[in-house]
């Protein structure tokens, strides 16, 4: 898809370093690069996502410089942020809103990814780096979220290492040598803390990674059929750099209503309370972003077998390229899949509502009796590993297309279309 | 410190275990039907701004009442004169030169070290100091409570939901007839309010307590005097709520305006990139 370059050095000294480096090159290919005609909005998360990184990473380098990372003091210095350093309020609420707008953003890109087929062959590598990136993701909100110091973060941690202690044989001296201790202390605030500060290096790494796999293979596209020919594409520059542009001040905007006029709407309370060890929250409940999978982990009574299926539940993901057989990609003309696919969304909102309430409580929606938190989460946990491990599987095997358009170009202009309006516009 | 998790673990975990159980924090039952009023407070909304002659008076209400018990060791007196903070003066955009602040902090007693001596000495506080700590340390806090440590308020009204109905509530809420299923031990107190019903902070705030003076807010560059309102519980739960809103977001009103702009600016680059997307698009069917 990247095709030759048509980059060509117009000065010397472009010309020179064209030679020795071609940067130029690279960035001008970049901008130039073809683009399949027909992406629609769901296609500016990546733009939008790249973007949440470089926030959460400028944000961040800021805060460490005036963060003090020891459990006397972790709590009073996120204050002094908050209250004496020069837009330190501004610097600390971005850091926080920011992870879940980022959240926000992986999530429709990957839903995105899902409904079109993005995963597919060529792109199963793509996929799969995205995997990667979001489990890193994962792994960096969690120590970050530990260290305000606040209760949430001492319990959080307290109880997501935990599960490494359910490991068989070797859990326990597993779970020590993680937080450097017994119990989570300083070696653990201070361990966490170098270790959130190195984990976006590695995502900005595999971010790299994540578009050179796209650029050499490609976009897909709503429709799942490959560009074929140079009228099924545009340059990506202007006709994406705007699009993307417009999406990301859109985005900005909610991510600012959220910054500016909610920035606890998305937080707990409970973490403007000092972490203290001794005093257990009444409800220990992870940031939304996580809350599926935290209803999965609580779905099953055995600890072990539940952190087994959180894990599942993302090992799944990657190895998703091998489990959809079907060789129609854009669910678009999937009508079976397509349904499945919906209720499949449905189960994921309905697992984050579990992991927020008590699972003993009964679930307030009239016609379902008694049925309790505990129950739902039950479902929708089947749900989602039945939609990997058998759904897909099987309707590779059984389902039938819907008729597909024979290129881009055909489905965006008809079948008797003429070559006006095809030229990229000047 | 009253909270040092490593330090006080142990010394923390036997008197926890003699004593706290089942005290102040979070016990279960004790539902009732108490109806918490929900204040339309002036710093909600879009436009909110704290209410400074209240938030004045709720300083010292917490003064003269709260600060018995109860730190806010995340502020430093020169933080009360800041801009945006009940006590700025236009005249003194340095807030430890702000005679409010010098006063307030000069009514505090800080522990220091005599330079000459090396003797620990106590002295009236500067603008630069931190509000003291009440107590040496949490088991002093604890034993002076009947086993309960008064909570830190610096970020109070933060750290419940609608913190500030539930400060407001909390300190009106004694009154409420307590149900037969709730069982006191001595020195607990019947608080709907309060998540299980009970809580180990007496009643605080009763008709009268606080004597009230005017008091001079900054308004548009002009100094104005605000007569002092009468000293009801009311009146005085709603000051503290005030003083304490501040306290846990100082920067609120320089937050929500900055976010105006921001946002007024993102809509407006947002429908000037709309129409950009739709020139740069106009002769490509897509």
């Amino acid at each position: 898809m990247s095709g030759p370059s048509t980059y060509e050095p117009k000065y010397a000294a472009a010309k020179w370093m064209d030679q020795r480096l071609p940067i130029i090159r690279m960035g001008a290919d970049f901008m130039t690069f073809p683009s399949p005609r027909n992406l629609n909005y769901w296609y500016t998360f990546g733009g939008i996502l790249a973007l949440c990184l470089v926030v959460q990473i400028l944000s961040g380098v800021i805060l460490a410089m005036h963060y003090v990372a020891d459990v006397d003091k972790a709590f009073a210095s996120v204050q002094r942020i908050r209250r004496d350093v020069p837009f330190g309020w501004l610097l600390q609420s971005m850091h926080a809103v920011g992870a879940s707008m980022f959240f926000l953003a992986v999530y429709m890109h990957m839903f995105r990814g899902l409904y079109y087929g993005s995963y597919k062959a060529p792109r199963e590598v793509i996929w799969i780096l995205g995997c990667a990136i979001y489990l890193a993701m994962m792994a960096t909100a969690f120590l970050g979220y530990t260290l305000p110091w606040g209760q949430m973060s001492f319990w959080g941690a307290t109880v997501i290492t935990g599960f490494f202690g359910a490991v068989p044989v070797v859990g326990e001296s597993l779970q020590e040598w993680l937080l450097g201790g017994y119990s989570v202390d300083n070696a653990t605030l201070n361990r966490f803390f170098a270790l959130h500060y190195l984990l976006p290096f590695v995502i900005a790494a595999l971010v790299g990674l994540h578009v050179w796999a796209l650029h050499h293979v490609g976009q897909n596209n709503p429709i799942g059929i490959s560009a074929k020919t140079e009228s099924d594409t545009l340059s990506f520059h202007p006709f994406y750099t705007v699009k993307d542009a417009f999406a990301i001040a859109v985005f900005l905007v909610i991510f600012a209503i959220f910054l500016f006029y909610l920035p606890d709407a998305l937080g707990h309370a409970d973490n403007y309370i000092e972490a203290d060890a001794l005093k257990t929250p009444p409800h220990i409940v992870p940031e939304w972003y996580f809350l599926p999978f935290y209803a999965i982990l609580r779905a099953v009574p055995s600890k072990l077998f539940g952190i087994l299926l959180m894990l599942g539940a993302i090992v799944v993901l990657f190895v998703l390229p091998w489990l959809d057989t079907h060789k129609v990609r854009s669910m678009r003309f999937r009508p079976i899949a397509k349904w499945f696919f919906l209720i499949f969304i449905v189960m994921c909102f309905l697992l984050g509502w579990c992991g927020a309430e008590t699972p003993d409580n009964v679930v307030p929606v009239i016609g379902l009796g008694k049925m309790t938190f505990y129950t739902l989460s039950q479902i929708a946990t089947l749900y989602y590993f039945a939609y990997f491990l058998i759904i897909l599987p099987v309707l590779g095997l059984v389902e039938k297309p819907i008729k597909r358009p024979d290129s881009i170009t055909k489905a965006v202009l008809g079948d008797s279309h003429r070559d006006a309006g095809l030229a990229p516009a000047e | 410190m009253a909270f040092k998790t490593s330090k006080s673990l142990i010394i923390g975990a036997i008197v926890a275990v003699a004593s706290v159980t089942g005290i102040a924090f979070a016990a279960g039952g004790g539902s009732s039907d108490y109806k918490q009023d929900h204040v339309d407070w002036s710093f909600n909304g879009a436009f909110g701004k704290y209410d400074r002659a209240a938030a004045q008076r709720g300083y010292k209400v917490y003064r003269e009442v709260c600060s018995s018990c109860h730190q806010l060791k995340h502020l430093a007196f020169r933080h009360l004169g800041d801009k945006g903070a009940p006590f700025y003066l236009e005249d003194f955009p340095n807030p430890n030169d702000n005679p409010y602040v010098k006063n307030f902090a000069a009514d505090w007693q800080i522990e220091d070290i005599d330079g000459d001596t090396g003797d620990v000495v106590e002295r009236p506080g500067f603008p630069s100091d931190y509000f003291p700590e009440i107590y040496p340390n949490a088991a002093a806090a604890r034993a002076s409570n009947g086993g309960a440590v008064p909570p830190d308020l610096s970020v109070m009204v933060k750290a419940r939901n609608n913190g500030a109905d539930y400060v407001y509530n909390l300190m009106l809420a004694y009154d409420a007839p307590k149900p037969a299923d709730v069982e006191l031990t001595p020195g607990l107190y019947y608080n709907p309010v309060m998540d299980g019903g009970k809580i180990g902070m007496p009643p605080q705030l009763e008709d009268g307590l606080v004597d009230y003076d005017p008091v001079e807010i900054m308004d548009h560059g002009k100094v104005k005097l605000i007569p002092a309102p009468e000293n009801t519980a009311k009146q005085m739960a709603y000051d503290v709520t005030q003083f304490l809103a501040w306290s846990a977001d100082p920067k609120l009103e320089q937050r929500k305006r900055t976010g105006l702009m921001t946002i007024l600016y993102l809509l407006i680059l947002s429908i000037l990139l709309f129409f950009s997307y739709k020139r740069v698009w106009r002769n490509v069917e897509h």
